[in-house]
């Protein structure tokens, strides 16, 4: 059974008369009649968790927003997608992006939002330029903007704007992106207080990623149970998994979650080049902890499954590496990626993820001792949650999960501590008393 | 030290009044100073000194404030780079594709190394993380536009079109 939410296989439907011809922006007119809080509840029940890596409840999120009607409230759709291994909004914003304005829409109404702002990383030109069309369309169509009054027939109305980002991972975090919003650079805020009481220039707001609210609008089209009977019942619908890497048909597949890995891999993404092993799977973008090739057999993909091995579900960005991978290299190359990105806030990551690619690199220099993995580990532990956000987290993970659970090959890359076998037993550098003259010493 | 040939900073009565619209999006006017600095880059070349200031005095915000902005995003020049950015895609999905040995192949076929520019002022190297392009590694990105799915060959021909273009 093959279930498309998000990507679906009907020509041209980026296009506005397309997608209107398959029932689009009739949703926001039903969820128009309904209150707000019945859409929160259709929502909740549905179980859609968010999309953006932590699979926080969206239903949950939005209930947080306080109901005044009085002050300003902001919603931002994060379109950021820089986490590495992870490719999939920009599949939205190609190929149905009248889906997510719907969905943004139907979400502005739920928690009575009347600005929106699309964040969308500096690099995706293309896809800006794409997605403007889209949204300027929809304006012009009348169901987004003021219009809506007149063409939906109510009081309610939001504006969309998109916002282009400039090129920073850490973007991606809620609170770093209401910061590059208003103009700043783009450092987390310490939590609490939350968005949703102090967001975009103090007011409340949410923040979902993309693939979450484009998921919106089937929800209140066909009822939240109906979402909740797809894939996994703790972490239901269809995930866009990106899988990367060594596969022979690299590329984004829509499938329900709980979906065996193993499928992902050999049925969908074609199997590895060579008929080769797999060394080593990387199951949602960089940041999530790394995973051996002997652990993959049975494993589902969603949440609940990915918790029980010991990694998470992430993005959904999955990067296969074969059994000739080096993975020190792959290790370097990650850890150089925090570095660079870390905003430079918090001293544990700032000079932690710094410390970290030394090592890394004097290992893969040939230089490494055995001391230095238990140095990383060390290093890791001390920038895991001693940070604002959770860049830290994810430079920490998977330098200590990628050693523990390679450590064979790490070892065998760290020179070989070095035995000195030395004659004498004597140890103590307490100076004697006795002149050396008078001391006999027994040789045998 | 010799200063740089100083241009006269100043955007077109149309640019200002694009400038004046994105500004009624946001509740303040220190919101656009990303398109400001876009603006900027696009016309000039890069973002100088005066660039900042002009920014500064465009949207009421200290040049501090904007230095500070133009320097934590990676995608903003703060000196002059070639006609053409070649931006090499070197993280992981990229790097088990190949990337490295593309930029290896980049810096031998233009005999410069990354972060420097042609002689001729045509060409610069630079190494990017993550484009959001894993499913079609290795990806280089020449100013806005991306090209996907790339080997070494296809590399060498997309340079000798822009070298004759």
């Amino acid at each position: 059974m093959s279930i498309k939410i998000l990507l679906k296989d009907i020509p041209d439907y980026h296009k506005i008369e397309v997608y209107r011809q398959h029932g689009g922006y009739e949703v926001i007119r039903k969820a128009l009649q309904k209150s707000p809080d019945e859409i929160i509840e259709e929502v909740k029940k549905s179980g859609l968790r968010g999309r953006g890596g932590a699979c926080f409840p969206t239903g949950l999120k939005w209930s947080f927003m306080p109901k005044d009607k009085n002050i300003p409230k902001f919603l931002c759709i994060n379109g950021d997608e820089s986490e590495p291994g992870s490719f999939k909004d920009r599949q939205i914003f190609e190929f149905n992006p009248h889906q997510l304005i719907e969905g943004i829409l139907i979400s502005a109404y739920a928690i009575g939002a009347q600005t929106c702002y699309i964040y969308i990383r500096g690099e995706y030109v293309k896809w800006i330029r794409l997605m403007q069309k889209a949204l300027d369309d929809a304006y012009e169509a009348g169901f987004v903007g003021e219009k809506m009054k007149e063409t939906f027939g109510t009081d309610f109305y939001t504006n969309i704007y998109i916002h282009r980002g400039a090129g920073a991972y850490i973007c991606g975090e809620e609170s770093a992106l209401m910061n590059s919003i208003e103009g700043k650079r783009g450092y987390p805020r310490v939590k609490p207080p939350f968005p949703a009481q102090c967001g975009l220039w103090g007011y409340p707001t949410t923040i979902n990623n993309v693939e979450t609210i484009a998921n919106i609008p089937p929800i209140i089209e066909n009822g939240g149970e109906w979402f909740a009977s797809i894939g996994e019942p703790k972490h239901p619908g269809t995930l866009l998994f990106g899988v990367s890497g060594h596969v022979n048909k690299p590329g984004v597949y829509e499938l329900p979650t709980g979906t065996l890995l193993t499928d992902i891999i050999y049925k969908y993404a074609g199997g590895v080049p060579g008929n080769k092993k797999i060394k080593c799977i990387i199951p949602g973008g960089t940041s999530m902890p790394p995973i051996r090739g002997d652990q993959i057999e049975g494993l589902k993909m969603d949440a609940e499954s990915l918790k029980e091995v010991g990694s998470a579900i992430g993005t959904g960005g999955i990067i296969v590496m074969d059994e000739d991978t080096d993975l020190v290299k792959v290790l370097a190359r990650i850890t150089k990626f925090y570095w660079h990105e870390s905003c430079g806030q918090c001293t544990p990551c700032r000079e932690g993820t710094g410390w970290m690619l030394k090592i890394l690199n004097r290992i893969l220099d040939g230089n490494g001792t055995s001391k230095d993995l238990d140095l990383l580990i060390d290093v890791a532990n001390n920038i895991e949650g001693h940070t604002i956000c959770a860049l830290g987290d994810a430079a920490a993970w998977p330098v200590k999960y990628m050693i523990e659970r390679f450590r064979d090959e790490f070892e065998a890359r760290v020179k070989r501590s070095i035995k000195i076998d030395i004659p004498n037993k004597v140890h103590s550098m307490r100076r004697t008393q006795i002149p050396l003259t008078e001391i006999k010493i027994d040789f045998q | 030290m010799k200063m740089e040939t100083t241009v006269e900073i100043q955007f077109t009565d149309q640019e200002l009044q694009k400038i004046e619209n994105l500004k009624s999006r946001y509740l303040k006017p220190d919101s656009v100073i990303l398109e400001v600095l876009y603006l900027l880059q696009e016309k000039y070349g890069y973002i100088s000194r005066e660039g900042m200031k002009y920014a500064a005095d465009l949207l009421g915000m200290t040049e501090e404030q904007v230095l500070g902005v133009v320097t934590f995003y990676s995608m903003f020049n703060t000196k002059p780079i070639g006609k053409y950015h070649l931006q090499v895609c070197t993280n992981v999905s990229c790097m088990l594709r190949g990337a490295y040995d593309l930029l290896k192949k980049l810096e031998a076929e233009l005999k410069i190394k990354k972060g420097e520019t042609t002689p001729d002022g045509l060409f610069t190297i630079s190494e990017v993380e993550c484009l959001g392009s894993c499913g079609t590694a290795p990806t280089i990105q020449i100013n806005e536009d991306y090209y996907e799915d790339l080997n070494e060959e296809k590399l060498v021909q997309i340079i000798s079109e822009l070298k004759n273009k």
